[in-house]
């Protein structure tokens, strides 16, 4: 593809896509999405535990008469 | 920068949430038209601007006031519309609809038709997200360079590279729908 063909699709892309308005801004504050957004991470367990938990789930059911030592130790 | 931009930055950097409000409240417009840039949708610019300000807050710590918070907050904008864009499926049926939204947002050259713009937006569609945005951002909305290239975390070099592969294969795809571009 030469520069002039270049040229000619940037042309035809722009014609495609019109530009975006510089002044463009959300319809709505969105700072409370932001605030909602940020407690629900707060409030869901990390992965890790997530991961313990299945571990723990795995070790029991491959190994279940070793949940009375596990209790035991608890 | 000013000096108060500056403390605000440094309180930002230790996790104080007014100091991030603050920063949201200065940043947000930017941040907002930067991913509108790139998705075209303004309804999900806003979902997306929400998901960047919430990644930015979990970063805090990672953030070098030093380097200024503009280029970081859109190379974080930058990365959750390529992760909304990997999601999607590219548009392949041409609805009179478009055409006809197509004709009546029609700007400069009327040799146009409406047809061949609908049709080259399908086919930019249909490019793999990382060209997509490198093409957007350099091309239609005239971005210098440097600043894509901090955006998407590569080489100017890598961002005219991109450029250059999506409208080549833009123009393979316009010829094989029987069109001469």
């Amino acid at each position: 593809m030469n520069s002039h063909d270049q040229e000619r699709m940037k042309e035809l892309l722009r014609q495609a896509l019109p530009r975006v308005a510089a002044d463009a801004e959300p319809e709505r504050d969105l700072w409370p999405a932001v605030l909602r957004r940020l407690d629900a991470q707060d409030g869901a367990p990390p992965w890790f535990d997530w991961a313990l938990l299945g571990g723990l789930i795995a070790l029991a059911a491959a190994f279940p008469t070793a949940i009375p030592v596990f209790l035991y130790y608890l | 920068m000013p000096e108060r931009s500056t403390e605000v930055l440094d309180r930002f950097r230790q996790g104080e949430a007014d100091a991030f409000e603050t920063i949201y409240r200065e940043h947000q417009r930017e941040v907002y038209g930067w991913i509108l840039r790139i998705v075209r949708n303004a309804g999900t610019a806003e979902e997306l601007t929400v998901e960047t300000f919430w990644r930015i807050y979990r970063a805090h710590a990672a953030f070098d006031p030093g380097r200024g918070f503009e280029p970081w907050a859109r190379r974080i904008a930058t990365n959750a519309a390529l992760d909304w864009l990997r999601t999607r499926r590219p548009e392949r049926e041409l609805t009179g609809e478009m055409v006809a939204e197509a004709a009546a947002t029609a700007v400069g050259d009327p040799g146009v038709s409406a047809e061949i713009r609908v049709k080259t937006a399908q086919a930019f569609g249909r490019l793999a997200p990382r060209l997509r945005v490198a093409a957007v951002l350099a091309v239609v909305e005239e971005r210098p360079y440097k600043e894509v290239a901090e955006a998407l975390g590569i080489s100017v070099a890598a961002v005219k590279l991109r450029v250059f592969r999506a409208l080549r294969l833009l123009r393979k795809d316009l010829e094989q729908q029987g069109m001469k571009p």
